[in-house]
């Protein structure tokens, strides 16, 4: 597998500008002549696909859900962020990229990450022309608030709903696009293969998951912006149909697979409270500006109600543990920190499994401060989410939350251009591996995303499309098309045809519980090899023992599941061998056999690399390759908060 | 707008019959009775859905169809007539925010699709919502091509024009008030996305354009007109208040009047 990063010469601030001057360019009669397909229409895929269409190629763009508003990037509550330094409190590109890359515990890309802070004022703009209504001062200037990981405040934010307002942005444009004909949109259509021919990608095969038709679609360029895999662990704040199979079935066709094991634990979710459970909810990190963590500090206090539990029995313990970041300690940390307080037997809440999972989120001293009227001002929408589902009134009690599974910074690899290793393949937004190493840091997946949409593919793409001839698209009757989607078609009915016994949920949620126990918040070689071996069991029952209701010509969710989780059976295994294999702890892959007291113990001279995932063939393990991280300006140092 | 119970400290379970509505495409649907036991009531509706799912596998027979995806109440996608209800009888939320603890032990449940001319019922539970995508398409934009914004802190937007706008831009496009209408009326929809863009300074520039084109689309879809019942209201899960139609109205009678002080005679391009 060639791994080039393509990362260009010079200067870290110029090598952005220099490349985009380097850039070769389709000419504007030709530009109709290329079909570009987008799959996902979340942020990274609707800025994608819209700047596409303005600058005159012809666009198709796919998404499973019925319409492209309703992509998952609409979930994001907190912010984006943007070195705008509108308050002037000392922030820069530079201290955005330095905020970003050791909050990736510099196990990211270090070129990206600098083109990522570069964009993001342009990020800002862009989104204020069309419409998104962030959140402005009395004056009419945009207002900021502060997030975790940074010292100053640059994320700019639209209530607690912020991703839904930059979704529905990048979707009005999208829809301006579609509306003029240059997009043509399929909703309610998986992908569920990558075609590739001479060894470069020409299209992709869909389900239509309405009439169940198999179909194929050639194109000269195909771009991925299909988000995370968060789903393999079953509960997670992902939305029910996040899936991992796009990008895996684009694996198994020779994409290289970075990092599955970069997997993101948000600390600020509403606890698990029963069997029957489908998902967890985020409250957004947001809340930690004015909310302060803490559990009781004996053991015994755990089973009362928190007002009984006086203010010197209280430990805040992110406060105590690293005071100049305090509740804003980033996600990996403060997730990590709320565990061991649990394991140590002094969480709050419900008991479930012999344990209390989770710790308290207070507004009081907020209130007090503050005025109730002000804090419902700031997380009205969150106290009342929160209210929904606790039944419980965060005004007058604590919140409860708990770490879940969020986002994943893993995915497919890509060189600079966001082009993986398939000629052709294109990977956007949370899709692809490089700009947040081992840990995001709060408000940035918004940044990347559309970062990615609007101002990096569009070039990138160009440049690609320049040397791909006029004449070289190739039609659906290829032998290559034909093949693929009697592969699709083959495994569906196969899907239909195991007539087992146990749903495609009951596979899912056993995945979940795996993943969650052996490759979750912390990890080591005893309990990945475990699950490893755990999974390929659990792989083979499924496929023995699988019962998918429904037919394949209409709408049929559990075929559709079935689907998603036997491609995230594989993938678990290689995320739990990825895992396994890195014999470190960073951000948020934390193996206990490597830590200083709790704090994750990075091993630089050994695993500064991008793992790189090589598919080897049906029921084999895949392969491991390396793409060195070269800092050429930055100076890796350990992580600390204190 | 939050009406929850008190917490139930202790898990209890309820015992449901629920009537859900079957039909396969191209078929006349139909109610199906089922009865579910021991169903917490700290689930939400959809979980309840997911546990009436399982018991049919069990059975060997084909699950409701029905839409969700966020399962937090913001990406629109769930829907579902609950005793009559578009997203059930708790004010401002969606069905899957809607938690058991809202039912009562032994209560009967009927859960429809959405019901409307402009939303044809797919299978079983879930409608296709298109059209309001068309509508979108037709003029729900403001018009700015990636790479010629300006700087963004150049356009003043006082607080209390930005919270407002903010207000209509909550709409979630779920199609609760279409579903709620007894004419199918689309006017809360398109009201609140014409409120957040035409009173906007970045909206100035198409605001005309918008509102015909958008109001046209509407009509052709099949949505009917609004006459003031305000069930679009009562059953909006972004508590969307009913002024938004009011201001569509007015800015469409201004863009009305401004097109044909402006005629020229020539058939107008944004417009009927």
């Amino acid at each position: 597998m060639k791994l080039e990063s393509k990362i260009p010469a010079g200067p870290l601030a110029d090598k952005w500008n220099n490349h985009k001057a380097k850039l070769r360019l389709v000419s504007p009669a030709n530009r109709r002549k290329y079909h570009v397909i987008v799959v996902g229409s979340g942020l990274a895929g609707s800025a994608a696909a819209a700047s596409f269409a303005e600058m005159g190629y012809e666009v198709s763009c796919f998404c499973y859900q019925d319409s492209p508003r309703r992509a998952h990037s609409i979930a994001a509550q907190g912010g984006i962020n943007a070195a705008k330094n509108y308050q002037n409190d000392g922030d820069s590109v530079r201290r955005l990229f330095q905020d970003t890359i050791k909050g990736g515990d510099y196990r990211a890309r270090e070129a990206n990450v600098y083109r990522l802070a570069q964009v993001s004022t342009n990020i800002i703009d862009q989104c204020v022309a069309q419409g998104v209504p962030f959140a402005r001062e009395y004056g009419g200037l945009l207002a900021n608030r502060s997030f975790g990981g940074a010292q100053v405040s640059r994320t700019f934010y639209a209530r607690g709903q912020t991703g839904q307002q930059l979704l529905l942005g990048a979707y009005s444009a999208l829809s301006r696009q579609i509306g003029l004909g240059a997009v043509k949109m399929y909703t309610r259509h998986e992908m569920l293969d990558l075609v590739l021919i001479d060894g470069k990608a020409k299209g992709i095969v869909t389900r239509d998951l309405v009439t169940g038709a198999v179909e194929s679609w050639a194109s000269d360029v195909v771009v991925v912006c299909t988000g995370g895999y968060g789903n393999v662990f079953y509960l997670s704040t992902n939305a029910q149909g996040c899936n991992v199979t796009a990008t895996f079935r684009a694996h198994r066709r020779g994409a290289g697979f970075a990092n599955p094991c970069y997997t993101q634990i948000h600390p600020t979710c509403i606890p698990v409270h029963g069997e029957d459970q489908s998902k967890l909810t985020l409250m957004s990190e947001s809340l930690r500006n004015d909310g302060r963590v803490w559990v009781p500090k004996n053991k015994a206090d755990t089973a009362k109600p928190a007002a009984e539990i006086p203010e010197e029995a209280r430990d805040y313990f992110l406060e105590r543990k690293y005071p100049s970041y305090g509740n804003l300690a980033p996600r990996d940390i403060a997730s990590r920190a709320a565990k061991e307080v649990c394991d140590e037997g002094r969480g709050v809440g419900q008991v479930i499994d012999g344990q209390r999972l989770g710790v308290y989120l207070d507004f009081s001293a907020a209130i007090k401060r503050l005025g109730e009227s002000e804090v419902r001002a700031r997380y009205g929408n969150l106290f009342d989410m929160y209210e929904n589902i606790t039944g419980e009134n965060a005004y007058k009690q604590p919140m409860r939350i708990f770490p879940a599974v969020h986002y994943t910074m893993g995915g497919l690899w890509v060189d600079y251009n966001l082009q993986s290793n398939i000629p052709g393949l294109f990977v956007g937004g949370e899709a692809n591996f490089s700009d947040h190493g081992a840990n995001r840091l709060g408000a940035s997946a918004l940044m990347q995303g559309l970062a990615d949409g609007y101002f990096v593919l569009p070039y990138t793409v160009t440049d690609y499309l320049a040397g791909v001839g006029l004449s070289d698209r190739p039609t659906t009757e290829a032998p290559e098309f034909q093949a693929a989607v009697k592969e699709v078609n083959e495994r569906v009915a196969k899907l239909l045809a195991v007539n087992g016994t146990k749903s495609p949920r009951y596979y899912h949620k056993a995945l979940g519980k795996i993943t969650w126990e052996k490759c979750g918040m912390a990890r080591d070689k005893a309990g990945l090899e475990g699950a490893i071996r755990d999974l390929q069991a659990l792989r083979k029952d499924f496929w023995e023992n699988v019962k998918v209701v429904g037919t394949g010509d209409q709408l049929a969710p559990e075929l559709e599941r079935a689907g998603r989780v036997a491609d995230f059976l594989d993938f678990g295994i290689m995320m739990c061998l990825d895992a396994l294999t890195r014999e470190e702890s960073c951000g948020g892959h934390f193996r206990t056999e490597f830590q200083d007291a709790g704090e994750a113990k990075r091993d630089d001279a050994q695993y500064a690399h991008a793992a790189v995932w090589e598919w080897q063939g049906e029921g084999q393990l895949p392969a491991r390759h390396v793409e060195p991280l070269v800092y050429e300006e930055t100076q890796l140092s350990t992580r600390s908060y204190k | 707008m939050v009406h929850g119970k008190p917490a139930h400290t202790g898990e209890t379970t309820l015992a449901l019959k629920l009537r859900v509505w079957r039909q396969s495409r191209g078929v006349p649907g139909h109610f199906e009775e089922h009865a579910l036991a021991a169903v917490p009531t700290s689930a939400s509706f959809l979980e309840m859905m997911d546990m009436l799912n399982e018991q049919l596998i069990r059975a060997g027979k084909d699950t409701f169809a029905f839409d969700h995806d966020c399962r937090e109440g913001i990406c629109g996608m769930c829907s579902m007539t609950i005793n009559g209800m578009p997203h059930g009888p708790l004010p401002g939320v969606t069905t899957c925010q809607l938690h058991m603890r809202n039912f009562r032990d032994g209560e009967t449940i009927t859960v429809e699709p959405w019901r409307a001319r402009a939303f044809p019922v797919i299978k079983d539970l879930a409608v296709n919502r298109s059209a309001f995508d068309k509508v979108i398409q037709a003029g729900g934009f403001i018009t700015a091509r990636v790479g010629s914004a300006p700087e963004a802190n150049n356009t003043l937007i006082g607080k209390v024009v930005a919270d407002e706008a903010m207000d209509a831009a909550e709409c979630i496009g779920c199609g609760a008030c279409v579903a709620s209408c007894k004419n199918g009326s689309a006017m809360l929809f398109v009201g609140a996305k014409i409120n957040h863009l035409n009173i906007l300074p970045q909206g100035q520039p198409e605001r005309e354009r918008r509102t015909l084109a958008m109001v046209k689309t509407m009509d052709e879809a099949g949505f009917g007109n609004c006459t003031n019942y305000g069930e679009c209201q009562a059953h909006c899960p972004k508590s969307i208040t009913l002024d938004v139609i009011a201001k569509l109205n007015r800015d469409y009678l201004r863009a009305r009047v401004k097109e044909f002080f402006s005629s020229t005679g020539k058939p107008s391009k944004g417009g009927d």
